[in-house]
């Protein structure tokens, strides 16, 4: 057995933007604290620290999570992507774009964890998945505002810049489908 | 958060072996509550087992036309699978009732099950809890406890169960697999998982030390309609102050087949079977409704600022059962 002892920095290897990363942790750093205290990636934020916010949400295998609620030691195996490798202030991601051009946002602090949200979310919506709100559980769902808003709850804005996150998610989704 | 040794587990056999060979060893899955109490100091496991890289994922078939359910599947992959959302529509609407996508996207089948309360003193170390510290004393009774349970309650614990994906388990008669460290496999019923607080509220469940979870397995699906309503302080991501799980067969005008679950109510997921007889044989009315959820609601006691919670109960259920009973349009 490959016990990690609690008082011993380890050695871990994570895959992040398509790069492996080598680091020395203890075993409870979470996955936020080892991209940004570690790795100086700083674009997941820390908000709650508890999965409530959603401003720390990175995409793990393509899947949105919340990495304030993963130890970074869970993740050897993973590909890990952060804002950082969705898109630069040279080459926006068009959903990043789409952020500016609806002005998505105010102090920025829950952007980058709207940004990788949105994109996990448009991947659950376009595999079919229902949500809370969907009529019908069985045909895939039609990502009307109101559909974007129940998916996109897990990630707070004090801002309250809600409106126009939708808008820039939706404008996104729609460009994004006329190009398919 | 306390410092802990960890182990990622190859296989199960070596997960079993891990977790009864160190003191304070805990199993880990999804993490998203075990974590987050160990960051407020509620848990304090001194070792952890983790078994995400486990074979005990995927959904199938079983011969008898159920559905198994690994363990580690996680509640958006569940609440998603082609199989739930034909067949146990009930199973993915209490799930996307519940937490959040990125929640929904780590948090495993087995890990729902075995979540802790959300009430506000167990989550606090600086106030009594006896489910924290036995014998300390229950804040929630005479203190704050509009979240609170009304039913399965004791003088020493009135927290409520979070779960919804359970409440929908519990209707639908899921089991859950599971094997002890001596390799000996158990199957248990909801109601045999799940423990009332009584005088021990620190003991939730009957999973003996270094039990694990395997699998959830589903009875095939009844006849009937199915639904999941929910009551909450807001629209999206917020535990049930009331939910119902229900299934409802009609057959000429009379019930010939109900069954009734209740989330955020409860100490456990809550089922009252003798409730779901009197529907049995009857013509649906207002009347008959509230006669179901008169003996719903028999032992029902609320503790201050949750007794909304029994006529909040009463009136859920009886728009439910009108909703499942209605003549198809």
């Amino acid at each position: 057995m490959n016990w990690i002892d609690a008082d011993a920095d380890a050695p871990l290897t994570l895959r992040i933007n398509g790069v492996p990363h080598s680091l020395r942790i203890d075993t409870r750093v979470t996955l936020l604290d080892a991209l940004r205290e570690h790795l100086a990636l700083t674009g997941a934020k820390k908000g709650c620290d508890h999965g409530q916010c959603g401003a720390c949400t990175v995409l793990v295998n393509g899947r949105r999570i919340n990495s304030c609620l993963s130890l970074a030691m869970m993740h050897v195996d993973d590909e890990i992507t952060t804002i950082e490798g969705i898109g630069s202030p040279e080459a926006l991601h068009p959903l990043q774009a789409a952020f500016i051009e609806a002005d998505g946002f105010q102090c920025g602090y829950c952007t980058s964890g709207q940004i990788c949200s949105a994109l996990g979310m448009l991947d659950e919506a376009a595999a079919g998945w229902p949500s809370h709100v969907s009529g019908d559980l069985v045909s895939g769902p039609a990502l009307d505002p109101g559909e974007i808003r129940e998916r996109m709850s897990g990630n707070l804005c004090r801002c309250a810049a809600y409106p126009r996150i939708v808008e820039a998610i939706s404008s996104y989704a729609v460009a994004k489908e006329a190009a398919a | 958060m306390m410092a802990f040794d960890y182990l990622r587990a190859t296989d199960a056999r070596e997960a079993l072996d891990a977790v009864q060979a160190r003191d304070g060893a805990r199993f880990i899955a999804g993490g998203t509550n075990l974590l987050d109490l160990m960051k407020l100091g509620v848990e304090t496991p001194r070792r952890l087992v983790d078994i995400g890289a486990l074979e005990m994922g995927g959904v199938e078939e079983t011969g008898d036309g159920g559905l198994r359910i690994g363990a580690l599947v996680p509640n958006s992959d569940l609440a998603a699978h082609p199989l739930v959302r034909a067949r146990y529509p009930v199973l993915s609407r209490a799930i996307l009732a519940g937490a959040s996508g990125q929640l929904r996207n780590k948090a495993t089948t087995a890990g729902n099950l075995l979540q802790r309360t959300r009430c506000y003193f167990f989550y606090d170390p600086a106030v009594p809890c006896n489910k924290r510290a036995p014998g300390a004393g229950c804040s929630a009774i005479g203190g704050f406890n509009r979240i609170m349970a009304v039913l399965g309650t004791s003088e020493h614990c009135i927290a409520s169960h979070p779960s919804d994906m359970a409440v929908a388990m519990r209707v639908l008669d899921a089991r859950v697999q599971t094997v002890l460290p001596s390799g000996e496999q158990r199957s248990l019923t909801l109601e045999e998982l799940y423990r009332l607080p009584g005088d021990t509220p620190h003991l939730e469940t009957r999973l003996q030390a270094g039990e694990l979870i395997t699998a959830v397995v589903l009875p095939p699906p009844t006849p009937g309609r199915q639904t999941y309503r929910k009551v909450r302080d807001r629209a999206s991501y917020a535990f049930a102050l009331v939910s119902i799980a229900a299934i409802v067969e009609s057959d000429g005008g009379r019930i010939a087949r109900a069954a009734l679950a209740f989330g955020g109510v409860g100490a456990m997921p809550w089922r009252n079977r003798a409730a779901e007889e009197l529907l049995i044989g009857e013509r649906s009315s207002r009347a008959l409704f509230e006669r179901v959820a008169d003996a719903v609601l028999a032992e029902a006691t609320g503790y201050g600022e949750n007794d909304f919670k029994i006529p909040l109960l009463r009136r859920t259920l009886t728009a439910v059962l009108a909703e499942l009973t209605e003549a198809a349009a």
